[in-house]
């Protein structure tokens, strides 16, 4: 399938079976349409015709040059052809998790799908250390021969209970070692706590770290006050800068949440740029009728502004002053296997969530729905509920009619099924507003690549 | 080409008989 888009003053053509992206001009465009009229065959004689008397005498030679990149497989590319014991070495295996280190949070961010940190329990509560051994004990095991695996600390905000951050991070350290496996540790954090030893703690030991800032002070603020009701940006930010001048040139994320309180986030993700230079800014999840959800009729102004800022970071590089955007970050030359692109992140069948009871859940976003709950760590030996877990299995590409006829689904994997959930009340679908955004990034991607 | 600039080729294989290496993130 041929994706034909205009960007700014450019055409592109991006074939979405091959990966293959090319740049046209008027009279090529005109003639890639026609193949596309024709599913990707060459147009008859009396077409041609047609075609030269309105662009002249260069269609001919435009057509074998077409018919020569369908030949390279760069245009007009076959459908892959993959089967499920392809997907995996053996079988799937649980390889990486979510480990809620806490269920608290010193922050009351009014659009938190954790609801504050307590996850809609009503109860605030802290993950113990014998709690995560179990939990990194039963990662270990369910992963089975691969090697990498990856542990997540989350919340909740995870800094509230530092004593047991570096506890577990001693404990995956001595496992890894004697297991032979490398667990990859992650951080999510507000960054309040964030102080000059854990800054160096967690640069030490941790191979990425997500910081939770929304950009400008009034957009954080509004959106992340305190549990006094206060604004939080002045306490955080100051953090965020010191902890990033440490870091190097190690991973990092400043990410922020958009809500349609400001589809103006161009502005923030600058503002972000000022503190660091990896940044992502996620559009909010949330549920209609809450003021600050995304709505349909958002839409277009959420594509100007992502056409904006790609032309913002195109500036930037031009001046010798770049910063990454995490959704525009996309590699043509050197990117994931087939086998990934079509499975996504795993869900319920490669990744999990534990909260600090020992629960097992498919992902963070499925925490407190009792219905998703898979197990428990502390119920020895653990076993993983093949009710629950099914679904799970069938979130494929291929799985999902929406996604089949789809330019972007090599790229964005079949999206979330906590979205899916949350808007059709069943896993195994997409959320088209979820969709539209995801293509129009990619576009704004594949434009940068020019 | 005179009307086509190919930015990047074909990145999406699949060769049979290849299967996941099981160990990406």
């Amino acid at each position: 399938m041929v994706h034909l888009f205009k960007f700014q003053n450019d055409t592109l053509a991006f074939d979405s079976e091959s990966g293959a992206l090319h740049k046209l001009d008027a009279l090529s465009a005109a003639v890639i349409e026609s193949y596309i009229e024709h599913e990707g065959q060459h147009p008859g004689e009396t077409e041609i015709q047609q075609l030269e008397a309105s662009l002249g005498p260069d269609v001919r030679e435009c057509c074998n040059d077409i018919d020569e990149l369908i030949a390279r497989g760069d245009l007009f590319a076959a459908a892959k052809s993959i089967t499920p014991d392809q997907l995996y070495p053996d079988q799937p295996r649980i390889k990486s998790m979510c480990l809620h280190i806490c269920h608290d949070c010193n922050l009351r961010c009014e659009y938190c799908f954790a609801s504050t940190g307590d996850f809609g329990t009503g109860h605030r509560t802290m993950l113990d250390a014998e709690t995560g051994y179990k939990a990194i004990d039963f990662l270990i095991e369910a992963s089975g021969p691969r090697r990498n695996l990856d542990i997540d600390f989350f919340g909740g905000e995870p800094l509230l209970n530092w004593p047991v951050v570096v506890d577990l991070v001693d404990y995956c350290e001595k496992r890894g070692a004697e297991t032979g496996k490398i667990l990859r540790l992650t951080m999510t954090t507000n960054g309040v706590l964030l102080d000059e030893e854990k800054s160096r703690f967690i640069n030490q030991h941790f191979k990425n770290v997500v910081l939770s800032l929304d950009g400008r002070p009034d957009v954080h603020d509004r959106m992340r006050p305190d549990a006094g009701g206060k604004g939080s940006y002045q306490r955080i930010a100051p953090h965020f800068k010191d902890f990033i001048a440490m870091r190097g040139d190690r991973d990092y994320y400043l990410r922020g949440t958009f809500t349609r309180h400001n589809l103006d986030f161009t502005g923030d993700v600058l503002h972000l740029a000022s503190l660091g230079k990896q940044l992502s800014m996620e559009p909010v999840v949330a549920p209609a009728g809450v003021g600050y959800e995304i709505r349909p009729e958002d839409l277009p102004a959420i594509e100007a502004e992502y056409e904006k800022l790609a032309m913002e970071i195109r500036q930037a590089k031009a001046k010798g002053e770049p910063f990454n955007f995490f959704h525009f970050m996309l590699d043509l030359s050197h990117g994931p296997c087939a086998f990934k692109r079509i499975k996504g992140c795993g869900v319920g069948i490669e990744y999990i969530a534990v909260t600090p009871e020992g629960d097992i859940y498919p992902c963070h976003q499925f925490v407190g729905e009792p219905e998703y709950r898979m197990g428990n760590v502390h119920n020895q030996p653990v076993q993983i509920d093949p009710v629950v877990q099914l679904p799970f299995y069938s979130l494929l590409v291929p799985d999902k009619a929406e996604c089949s006829q789809c330019w972007a689904k090599y790229f964005c994997s079949g999206g979330c099924a906590a979205n899916s959930l949350h808007v059709n009340g069943h896993v195994n679908g997409v959320d088209p507003i979820s969709c539209q955004l995801q293509k129009k990034r990619l576009e704004c991607a594949l434009w940068l690549k020019t | 080409m005179k009307h086509i600039q190919t930015i990047s080729e074909a990145c999406i294989h699949v060769s049979a008989g290849q299967s996941a290496c099981g160990e990406c993130q």
